[in-house]
């Protein structure tokens, strides 16, 4: 009895070891891509530098400022817990609504308040339909937040005395920022509003995903059924993750409504939620950078592209892509990491 | 008749010919995405394509309307197999993301060509006359072409059903459908049986973009506007299905047929409302397996 | 080799020197150059084209410069962000073309900021020219062709009773409104309303148009884009059987758009629109255009409507050019120098409203025929002279601030 016991409890110190082993490897490895390296700053110091380097061209920098935002949202459900969604622009539309009818409608035109309303709002609509949709995978999943997106644009359309329809919420006027910035022709005020919005944005995003809860997130895209064995509250965290990329898409939306002064119904159109998934594909999923240079290279692409030929533009684009599925697989960024990969062997 | 009854009667007419072409532009997607699991937005091109062809044949070359849309079908199917084995082969292992940037990158540039070709301005084809009026039952007259798709739709459904239930390669098809592997490990070659499959999708579609010309007209941008409508078949009839495409082609076809005649303040709601209730019931489609 | 360089460089200084007080009038053109409206980019910019061929040598020695970019959807904010450039970074002189609504609504407060002039060639929406003092409109607003057509209805074409169909979003809201109100007040009555679906994609017009078949009114005033939806109202009411049934097709000129009415075949014969604008428009101008059209793009292509306006568009910025003698810096003498302009152009006499910046144009009911030599053409029925946009005259809703 006394031996086998004393086994028993070698054995249980034995565990207990290996637990305290195991957990302090985990928690050094997340300490570790926690920590920041160098070329992180890279993609910053690209911001700050063509802040000065285009100081005519900040309208434009604004319009990629607010896509990466909304490409890094959908990052965090797609690119790490693996939601495909084809309907990620309702979210988008719904932040950009809050501002737009916020100011339209109610007088609030404090822009920086406006983008908690909006990340608030969104985040609630995107928990309310997570709930229900996450449920479901694959094509299932890709029509349902399709018809959502489509549904709120058609309840927007029926409602266009209120929404201002396809012609819009016109002349939003915005208070300057922090009472102090107001908006300028050169779009210099909101770049880098945008630019510190989106750097805000971007730390909280990486904390989420380095931390144990981004782990899990991740165990969930890679294999939902061990997950689920092991005893991880999958549907809540999905839900979770799905409510806090709807509140970011609103943040980014809020911010599109300020930049254009703008919004109108069609912020909720399909080709809004494609467009925004070709972007990250394209830079690279589940890598966080992967949203800024995806869509960065899509935007001024096509940007030089449409004023090289007006016309024929989306040739180009097209055919940027079928090369990156044929030559950089893992987008553009991964292009990058397997440059890095290939060096480093050949330093070696 | 009573005028419910005649309201009824035009619905199902209306709706029915609208479901034939939603079904003969759609089935080849769902038999891509059941078989292969290949995410093919390109279909929109192909059935744009299709329908470029037909305007050429009839109004530059002044062939018949019906045999155009035979020449398309024919064509679209033949060179369909060159992007097959060319490119979409190369992902067939590949995420489905891959495969969504490569077939809307493959859209892009199938619009731009087509800008290119043929200008942006829409195009129409030329009816011969027995297409262009209309059949008088008495109680109500029917457009003749509306007819002619649900015949054509019909004899479509019954071939296509022959050749998937009754013949040999149908037979394989299924069984691929259902379980590749094992498909595979008892001798069926399910690469060749797929791009045989896809080619006749394709085919269809194109013939598909060739009815859509006198609905819809044909600009460019074909090639994606119409997209969605096709996936939402595709989703609500389920993966592979010939019998759930049917299925869902007609139940969205006369509803939203019904919807646009009895509520049209609330037009674009029913397609989108239809998709959701269905797939909330039946994740899967009519007739998807789980 | 070195000689050639300073002859090179002399012969640069004598240009130089030679053209120094002319100007380079940059002028930055937003159009829908891709998607599914390119063919209305294409309409406008082949006329912008044309007029800057043909007139170049009027304002001599200036020049004038087109920029072109890609207005893209009718979504505002691409055409902000472009138009937006086009100031800043081009430092354009003024802004021309703009196809939606949309479009002129977002970019309304950066023109007044910029105090750049922004010249209308399509957007339709009546309110519009009221958002910036900057703005000048060469095209019309819904109200031009639909409240006029609402008593023409009544009283020529003999509509009693009529439905209206329109594309849901606010043009069509605003062109059916305006039918409306002359047509009520002319005495007619509305039967039915029905909206026909998003502006993006073609809708099977079939189940609506059976529809409103079945309440037999008279007329039916129908309002859709002028792309591909014109094409298939008149396939969907041909196919009915619809003028047999004896329901008349009327509508703005957006019904027929001539680069799309020869497609259209004997469906669309007996259609009557209001509009302002048709290639078969008996004016010396007219002729002339169509001519020089023909002679640069072919002749199957024919200029349109918008083409018209794209055509006057610019020689209203020509005239303000050789008013200004090229000094073009300061924006709000540009708009004044457009301010009561008037010409003669295709669409006969039209005149820039000085109080409202919009136009004011003759307006004439049109029906479709088969002309002798076999193409379909227009019968002018009737013509109203110097139409204003009643919603401002009237100021309904928007329109009166």
């Amino acid at each position: 009895m006394a031996v086998s016991d004393s086994k028993a409890a070698e054995r249980v110190l034995d565990v207990s070891a290996d637990r305290r082993q195991a957990r302090d490897r985990a928690a050094g490895y997340l300490l570790r891509r926690h920590h920041f390296q160098w070329p992180e700053a890279l993609p910053w110091i690209v911001a700050i530098a063509a802040f000065f380097l285009f100081p005519d061209r900040m309208t434009f920098g604004s319009q990629v400022l607010v896509m990466i935002m909304f490409a890094l949202s959908l990052d965090l459900i797609l690119g790490y817990a693996g939601i495909v969604t084809l309907g990620h622009a309702a979210f988008f539309g719904i932040g950009a609504y809050t501002v737009g009818l916020g100011a339209a409608r109610l007088g609030w035109t404090e822009p920086v308040s406006g983008l908690f309303a909006a990340a608030i709002v969104s985040a609630f609509v995107g928990f309310i339909t997570g709930w229900f949709l996450l449920r479901y995978r694959g094509l299932t999943l890709l029509m349902l937040t399709l018809a959502t997106a489509i549904m709120l644009q058609e309840t927007g359309n029926l409602r266009s005395d209120f929404s201002g329809g396809y012609d819009g919420l016109p002349g939003l006027e915005f208070k300057p920022l922090l009472g102090l910035f107001d908006y300028d022709l050169y779009g210099h005020t909101y770049y880098l509003y945008a630019l510190a919005v989106l750097a805000v944005v971007f730390f909280f995003v990486r904390r989420i995903v380095y931390s144990p809860f981004g782990q899990a997130l991740t165990g969930i895209r890679e294999n939902v059924k061990r997950m689920h064995a092991i005893g991880s509250p999958v549907h809540r965290r999905l839900v979770t993750v799905y409510s806090i990329a709807a509140g970011i898409a609103g943040i980014a939306g809020a911010l599109f409504t300020q930049t254009n002064a703008y919004v109108t119904l069609t912020v909720f159109d399909f080709d809004n939620s494609a467009k925004v998934m070709v972007m990250l594909i394209l830079g690279g999923t589940g890598r966080l950078y992967g949203a800024f240079l995806g869509a960065a290279v899509y935007m001024v692409l096509e940007d030089h592209l449409s004023k090289l030929s007006p016309t024929f533009w989306q040739f180009g684009i097209g055919l940027l892509l079928v090369l990156a599925v044929l030559f950089a697989r893992r987008g553009v960024l991964g292009l990058f990491e397997d440059a890095g990969q290939y060096l480093k062997r050949f330093r070696s | 008749m009573p005028h419910f009854a005649i309201i009824a009667v035009s619905i199902l007419f209306d709706g029915l010919a609208y479901a034939m072409f939603l079904f003969i532009t759609s089935v080849g997607l769902s038999v891509t995405m059941g078989l292969m699991g290949f995410v093919n937005l390109a279909h929109g091109a192909f059935a744009m394509a299709g329908g470029y062809i037909v305007v050429s044949l009839t109004r530059n070359l002044g062939i018949g309307f019906v045999p155009s849309l035979a020449v398309a079908a024919v064509t679209v199917g033949a060179v369909s197999v060159v992007f097959e084995r060319g490119l979409y082969r190369r992902l067939y292992k590949a995420t489905d993301l891959e495969q969504v940037l490569l077939t809307i990158g493959l859209a892009f540039m199938a619009i731009a060509t087509a800008t290119y070709l043929y200008g942006p301005i829409p195009k129409s084809v030329p009816l011969p006359e027995w297409l262009q009026g209309d059949i008088n039952l008495g109680f109500r007259s029917f457009p003749s072409y509306r007819a002619f798709l649900i015949v054509l739709g019909v004899v479509l459904v019954t071939v296509l059903w022959y050749a998937f239930e009754r013949t040999n390669i149908g037979a394989k098809i299924r069984a691929a459908v259902d379980n590749r592997r094992m498909a595979e490990s008892v001798g069926i070659n399910v690469d060749l049986l797929f791009t045989l499959t896809f080619a006749v999708g394709s085919g269809l579609a194109a013939l598909g973009g060739g009815l859509a010309i006198q609905l819809f007209g044909l600009s460019p941008s074909f090639a994606v506007l119409y997209l969605v409508l096709f996936l939402i078949v595709v989703a609500v009839g389920g993966l592979g299905s010939l019998k759930g495409t049917l299925m869902a082609a007609l139940v969205i076809g006369i509803i939203d047929t019904g919807g646009k005649y009895l509520l049209a303040e609330a037009g674009g709601f029913f397609i989108y409302a239809i998709t959701v209730v269905v797939l909330l019931i039946k994740p899967a489609g009519f007739y998807g397996r789980e | 080799m070195k000689l050639m360089k300073y002859l090179g460089a002399a012969a640069l200084a004598l240009a130089v020197t030679g053209t120094a007080n002319a100007e380079n009038v940059k002028i930055g053109v937003v159009l829908p150059f891709s998607g599914a409206n390119a063919d209305l980019g294409q309409q406008m910019d082949k006329a912008f084209d044309l007029y800057v061929k043909l007139h170049a040598k009027d304002i001599a020695p200036n020049t004038v410069e087109l920029i072109k970019r890609d207005e893209g959807p009718p979504t505002g904010a691409q055409a902000k962000t472009v138009a937006t450039e086009l100031i800043t970074n081009d430092k354009v002189n003024m802004l021309a073309g703009f196809s939606f609504s949309p479009s002129s609504i977002a970019l309304a407060p950066v023109v007044t900021q910029a105090k750049i002039p922004m010249v209308i060639s399509n957007a339709g929406t009546a309110w519009i020219t009221n958002l910036s003092p900057y703005i000048v409109r060469l095209s019309f607003s819904m109200w031009h062709h639909g409240y006029p057509m609402g008593a023409f209805a009544y009283d020529k074409i003999g509509c009693k009773t009529a439905a209206l169909a329109y594309t849901d979003f606010p043009p069509g809201k605003d062109s059916t409104e305006a039918f409306k109100t002359g047509f009520e007040k002319a005495g007619g009555k509305i039967v039915d309303s029905v909206p026909l679906g998003s502006p993006v994609q073609v809708p099977d017009f079939t189940p609506y148009f059976q529809k409103i078949k079945d309440e037999k009114p008279d007329c039916m005033y129908v309002f859709i884009p002028s792309g591909a939806h014109a094409t298939g109202v008149t396939k969907a009411y041909g196919e009915l059987g619809m003028r047999k049934a004896g329901v008349k097709l009327i509508g703005p000129m957006d019904l027929i758009p001539d680069n799309k009415l020869q497609d259209m075949g004997d469906a669309a014969i007996g259609t009557i629109v209001m509009g302002n604008y048709a290639v078969d428009l008996e004016n010396a101008e007219n002729k002339a255009f169509n001519e020089e059209w023909h002679k640069a793009y072919g002749k199957d292509s024919y200029p349109d409507f918008m083409s018209a306006a794209a055509w006057d568009s610019m020689h209203a910025i020509f005239d303000a050019i050789k008013k200004l003698n090229g000094k073009v810096d300061d924006g709000a003498k540009v708009v004044d120098a457009m301010k009561g302009w008037s010409t003669n152009g295709p669409r006969g006499h039209v005149m820039i409203d000085a109080d409202t910046r919009d136009i004011v144009q003759d307006e004439h009911a049109m029906e479709v025929i088969r002309k002798p030599d076999g193409k379909l053409g227009i019968k002018v029925l009737g013509t109203t002279k110097a139409v204003k946009d009643e919603c401002k005259v009237q100021k309904i809703g928007r329109c009166a601030s």
